[in-house]
């Protein structure tokens, strides 16, 4: 664990970036972030991230299968607006913790 | 300089040659996990492993309960009717609580992923059958030719299950 400076905030996050503590988390965070992974966030990502922080907040364990079935985005638009790793990179971006899931 | 420059795999080739669920459980799940993780990946379906990209096949595929050790029932007792529906019905209980979806929709998923999803020729051409009777989702038949062409990038990697 370690201290980041992001947006000039400074924030808790582990060694591969996944912040600790998603209190401390903010949009101007999440604007930096997005910003080193080339995306810009539109509407529908700001509606995935705080999906992905409900469900850290309910401590449900997050797949891809289920936000394809959140009625937020299909799976094919959930590749399109996080291109690569959209689970990891999404996860980053929303301040919670690295998924664990391989589904 | 200790460190390597790390070189990250950057595409699975899985081919699929049997029907158990076993088997096409970890080649789904391999090549989606490596979609998540920004990886491509491709499915060669060949021999058996045609059966689950059948419409009037995939989602009735099976545990093998006989000839496996694995299971820890004696070989015999495998062998009795309804025992392999029973094992599956079992696994697909166990599998539906981690999240992981049944055959038809996990191929869905994988399509909607980017993997690519190919049938063999050879094989299709052994058991008859036709290009109507896989899933919609196929992106193409191929030879075995055509397969290794499209792993002609550097870090691909070819898995045989």
């Amino acid at each position: 664990m370690s201290e980041k400076t992001i947006a000039g905030y400074s924030v808790k996050c582990n060694d591969q970036g996944f912040m600790e503590d998603l209190n401390q988390w903010n949009k101007e965070i999440a604007l930096a972030l997005a910003k080193e992974e080339s995306i810009e966030l539109t509407e529908k990502h700001w509606e995935v991230l705080s999906y992905l922080q409900e469900q850290c907040k309910n401590e449900t364990a997050i797949t891809i299968r289920k936000v394809g079935k959140s009625g937020i985005v299909t799976i094919k638009e959930f590749y399109q607006l996080f291109p690569k790793a959209p689970l990891k990179t999404a996860s980053k971006i929303a301040g919670t913790p690295k998924p664990v899931s391989c589904i | 300089m200790d460190k390597q420059e790390k070189l990250p795999v950057k595409k699975m080739m899985l081919i699929l040659s049997k029907a158990t669920i076993e088997n096409v459980y970890a080649c789904f799940i391999l090549a989606n996990g490596a979609r998540m993780d920004g990886i491509e990946s491709e499915i060669f379906f060949t021999f058996f492993g045609l059966e689950a990209i059948q419409k009037d096949k995939l989602k009735k595929l099976h545990v093998a309960t006989v000839g496996n050790p694995a299971m820890h029932i004696p070989t015999l007792l495998g062998g009795l009717p309804g025992m392999e529906a029973f094992a599956t019905k079992m696994m697909k209980s166990e599998m539906e609580k981690l999240d992981i979806p049944p055959v038809d929709e996990f191929l869905e998923m994988l399509s909607a992923a980017g993997t690519k999803l190919w049938a063999c020729k050879l094989a299709m051409d052994m058991f008859k059958i036709k290009k109507e009777d896989l899933i919609d989702d196929l992106d193409g038949v191929l030879t075995v030719g055509d397969f290794y062409e499209r792993a002609d990038g550097e870090r691909t990697h070819m898995l045989f299950i």
